[in-house]
């Protein structure tokens, strides 16, 4: 079952930024592209740790700000030669509100493509 | 038995719904039109060729008198309805009241005006219907100039008609790029560049302060405090859907009417459709589903089953030249693919959004042939994966592909390529055909790249563009995998073809992504404002975090801050507050850097504005310990103190820093000022290093102790402390200029060689006048602390979490 939760306004997110939530199981990096799509993935780079959430947005790809590791933000899988994956969570914007849902993580998706 | 049914307002949606009632039930109602307008129905998507003089008032009218007479519908235009007495089931207006059966609501939209001071000066339009048409062609026939605020379809469409009438024309607009709920950045660039060559200013990013003006307009100011005069201004900011009627009717009433499937309001005998009506949460500004609306408004009205389900639109620009197209949905889903396809020479975008094996998305500008079958594709959720690999190319796919050299064969022949010797394209093609056909008979026969070097990409484009496959082209390492060339082409077309903003470069060099990539996009930042710093503001998501946070990223997220420390020199006062900040946010390590300074490590991203706050209320600013920028100047105690010092270091290093700091640099910049030549400042392996001597200030350029370990090589010896400090800053200057991003000096020097530095800052001193003039025209916009920037009150909250779950229960 999904739990969906306000976590605020879509502009409090910079275009080809990111803002961080805290959750019990850690921060949550939720990302706004440049066409205003939104993606939220585990804040923590399955290589040193690094926040995703600092890192340059560039299309629909995030890139670590520590070691430059880039990820896909729709299913969360290392691009290139790096292999792993980070947490992807739903989340849905609404009349202006992004919505997290706090209930499940999609780990079916991390076969990739 | 015949019913009496009232429509109020004759736009485009109750003529199409008249004309269905007309045609399947004729004779079922005895109908009267009301319309606030002294006319009837005309196609309102043409006013804005009737703006342009294209068309006239007769060529765009839709249903004139003979038809209205013919169809036996009473006319009462010019009469408002001013009440709906649901009750006794008439409508008001200034004839009497008027008996219906039932009732058709169709009363449109007004254009939302910005409440602004001076919004209700005359002079100031909006671009609904004919009046307000009229109203600007009479201005434009004054001349002057007009200002339109909101560069959307209207205002754009508006812009386009008042040139055309010869007016001197600006477009204000609040988002960063042209029509942003239709375009993205790319497109909007490339409408702005078309709307720019026919003469329209348009400024982005633009909030209207007031409109300015006694008794009538006058000017329009804007927060960032620009000014534009104006005879007129049109506001077209957007409509909203006008429903004054049927909320004093007691009418659900949202956003919009609220109507049913069926078109019925909340009263079953009242119907509404057009763009005064809300359904299922959305409101209707485009014509094609106004008109899947008439359809359906009219079988209910004949007791027919019908339900109507909103369908993908697309928009199209009605100004002549501007070729563009947009469909379908950009917006937040997971699981969507881009398909891009730019041609810089022909100024043609084009991009697709996937989803699955379905078309979602499609953006174009300059070619648009293909946008109905795009379009098509995206209604009927066509499978494509067949088609996949040339489904950008359209139905007809298989022609062409991306020309690397398109973007060199674009340029005019005036524009330059060699800086350093003055050349331009055309000479070199000259040169080319005259016979030199290889990149030293280039050289020789026009000097161009013959002195730094950095356009030797450029020259050999030109080189295998004008000779083909007789030039065998050697390899060159592209910037990076979303485009073809080098770093210092981009600098150099960036210049030569005064590409502004970074969706410019992107679509005028032919990049291959949508938007670069963590390499391109932080060096593309700095060649734009090292390039145009005044033009250019620097895009902060472009920056890598260090930048971005201005403080060190350490390797548990935690970050790094160090102060300023002018020369090296602090004071108690300023020791005391360092001291009481590290106390204050638990600064788990203070230590003192190679550079003179003290940095505070393992700060919270959260804590940062607070400390920068109370650092600042210290007078200490930011160090840029994390910048690609200018660092630090070390110093020695020099003459002031030190027994065997020939000048003051220290006086001269703080000198330095305070002129220096702030400016953006392609790679980190440290300095280093030692008093005598024992050189206890260690400046002989600085970026720029000064040795004092008695006879003056020996300038050594190009050291570093990085990875690599280099000696600085000497520059020159100034004679006084003034030269010393212009040699410095025209040196600076010219690196940030030439540089390729992330070359140290030493680096780009060993590619440019220190003779071609040494004519330009030390030999010719109008070149090095020059070079400190530019350094200064961008240090009037970046010497600023960043930090007292961000740590205003109203910034600091977006250094937190946006929010905090982490006492909420996660559900099963």
């Amino acid at each position: 079952m999904s739990r969906f939760i306000d976590i605020g306004a879509l502009e409090d997110i910079p275009r080809q930024g990111a803002r961080v939530v805290k959750t019990p199981q850690g921060c949550v990096a939720v990302f706004r592209t440049m066409e205003d799509r939104v993606f939220a993935l585990t804040d923590r780079c399955p290589h040193k740790g690094g926040p995703l959430s600092e890192g340059i947005v560039h299309g629909d790809r995030v890139t670590c700000p520590l070691h430059n590791w880039v990820f896909d933000l729709n299913t969360g899988v290392a691009q290139g030669a790096d292999e792993g994956a980070v947490p992807v969570w739903h989340v849905r914007v609404e009349g202006g509100r992004i919505f997290l849902d706090t209930a499940c993580m999609k780990s079916t998706a991390w076969g990739g493509r | 038995m015949t019913q009496k049914l009232v429509v109020i307002g004759a736009g485009m949606a109750s003529g199409r719904a008249l004309e269905h009632i007309l045609e399947t039930a004729p004779g079922a109602f005895d109908i009267t039109l009301f319309n606030g307008e002294p006319r009837g129905n005309y196609n309102r998507l043409m006013l804005s060729p009737v703006l342009s003089g294209e068309k006239s008032y007769e060529q765009i009218v839709t249903h004139d008198e003979a038809w209205y007479q013919a169809a036996g519908i009473h006319t009462r235009f010019g009469e408002a309805v001013v009440k709906i007495d649901r009750n006794r089931k008439v409508v008001v207006s200034a004839g009497g009241e008027t008996a219906y059966d039932k009732l058709v609501v169709a009363t449109g939209s007004a254009p939302f005006i910005i409440p602004v001071p001076g919004h209700k000066l005359p002079g100031v339009i909006t671009f609904r219907d004919l009046d307000d048409t009229n109203a600007m062609i009479a201005a434009a026939g004054q001349g002057g100039s007009a200002v339109v605020i909101g560069g959307g379809l209207l205002g754009l469409e508006a812009a386009a008609g008042l040139r055309i009438l010869g007016m001197e024309v600006t477009v204000i607009h609040l988002m960063g790029h042209l029509m942003e709920r239709q375009l993205d950045p790319a497109a909007g660039y490339l409408l702005q560049k078309d709307l720019e060559r026919r003469g329209i200013k348009v400024h982005c990013k633009g909030a209207t302060k007031a409109i300015l003006g006694d008794v009538k307009v006058e000017a329009v100011l804007l927060e960032d405090g620009t000014t534009y005069p104006a005879d007129i201004v049109v506001m077209a900011v957007g409509i909203r859907p006008e429903t004054r009627l049927a909320n004093d009717a007691g009418l659900e009433v949202n956003r919009g009417l609220i109507v049913d499937d069926a078109m019925v309001t909340s009263d079953p005998d009242i119907l509404a459709l057009g763009e005064c009506v809300e359904h299922d949460g959305q409101l209707f500004g485009l014509v094609a589903p106004l008109y899947d609306q008439a359809k359906v408004l009219a079988q209910t009205l004949i007791a027919q089953e019908a339900a109507f389900r909103p369908v993908q639109t697309a928009t199209k620009l009605k100004v002549t030249g501007c070729d563009l197209f947009s469909a379908g949905d950009f917006a937040e889903k997971d699981g969507r693919e881009d398909i891009v396809f730019r041609d810089p020479g022909r100024g043609i975008y084009k991009r697709l959004v996937l989803e699955g094996n379905r078309i979602v998305g499609a953006v174009m500008y300059g070619d648009t042939a293909d946008g109905t079958w795009f379009f098509n594709q995206i209604k009927d959720a066509a499978d494509i994966s067949d088609l996949r690999d040339t489904l950008i190319f359209g139905p007809t796919a298989g022609a062409g592909k991306a020309d690397p050299l398109a973007a060199i064969a674009a340029m005019p022949d005036s524009a330059e390529i060699c800086g350093c010797n003055g050349v331009c394209k055309g000479t070199i093609v000259q040169t080319i055909k005259g016979g030199a056909h290889s990149l030293d008979a280039v050289r020789g026969g026009c000097k161009a790249s013959a002195s730094c070097g950095t356009c030797t990409g450029l020259v050999e484009q030109l080189l295998a563009l004008t000779l083909g496959d007789e030039f065998a082209k050697p390899t060159v390492q592209p910037m990076c995998k979303c485009c073809d060339h080098t770093h210092e082409d981009v600098r150099r077309l960036i210049k030569s073809m005064a590409l502004k903003s970074i969706p410019a470069v992107m679509q005028e060099l032919g990049w291959k992504t949508v938007g670069g990539c963590h390499s391109c996009r932080p060096a593309l930042n700095f060649y734009l404002l090292a390039e145009w710093p005044l033009e250019y503001s620097d895009d902060r998501q472009s920056r890598f975090v260090n930048e971005r946070n201005h403080a060190n990223i350490q390797k548990d997220g935690t970050y790094s801050v160090v102060p300023r420390m002018w020369g090296g020199v602090t004071s108690a006062s300023e020791l005391r507050a360092i001291a009481d900040a590290a106390d204050k946010y638990n600064v788990p390590m203070v230590k003192v850097t190679g550079g003179q300074r003290i940095d505070l490590l393992g700060v919270r991203k959260e804590d940062l504005p607070h400390m920068w706050a109370d650092l600042n209320a210290a007078g200490l600013v930011s160090g840029h310990a994390y910048s690609k920028g200018l660092r630090t100047v070390k110093t020695c105690v020099g003459s002031e103190f030190c027994r065997f010092g020939t000048q003051d270091s220290t006086g001269l290093g703080i000198r330095l820093e305070k002129t220096l700091w702030g400016s953006w640099t392609p790679h980190k910049v440290k300095l280093g000022v030692s008093g005598c030549p024992r050189n206890c400042a260690e400046a002989t392996c600085k970026d720029v290093g000064v040795v004092c001597v008695d006879s003056g200030y020996q300038i050594g350029v190009g050291g570093a102790a990085g990875m690599d370990l280099k000696e600085t090589e000497p520059l020159t010896t100034a004679t006084t402390e003034d030269e010393a400090v212009e040699i410095t800053v025209a040196f600076v200057q010219l690196f940030r200029e030439n540089a390729k991003y992330l070359d140290r000096p030493y680096k780009w020097i060993a590619k440019v060689g220190l003779n071609w530095v040494r004519e330009r800052v030390v030999d010719d001193p109008d070149t090095r006048r020059a070079l400190v003039e530019r350094f200064e025209i961008s240090q009037s916009v970046y010497r600023k602390d960043p930090w007292a920037e961000h740590s205003r009150v109203t910034e600091r909250a977006k250094w937190a979490a946006m929010a905090d779950l982490s006492r909420v229960e996660a559900a099963e």
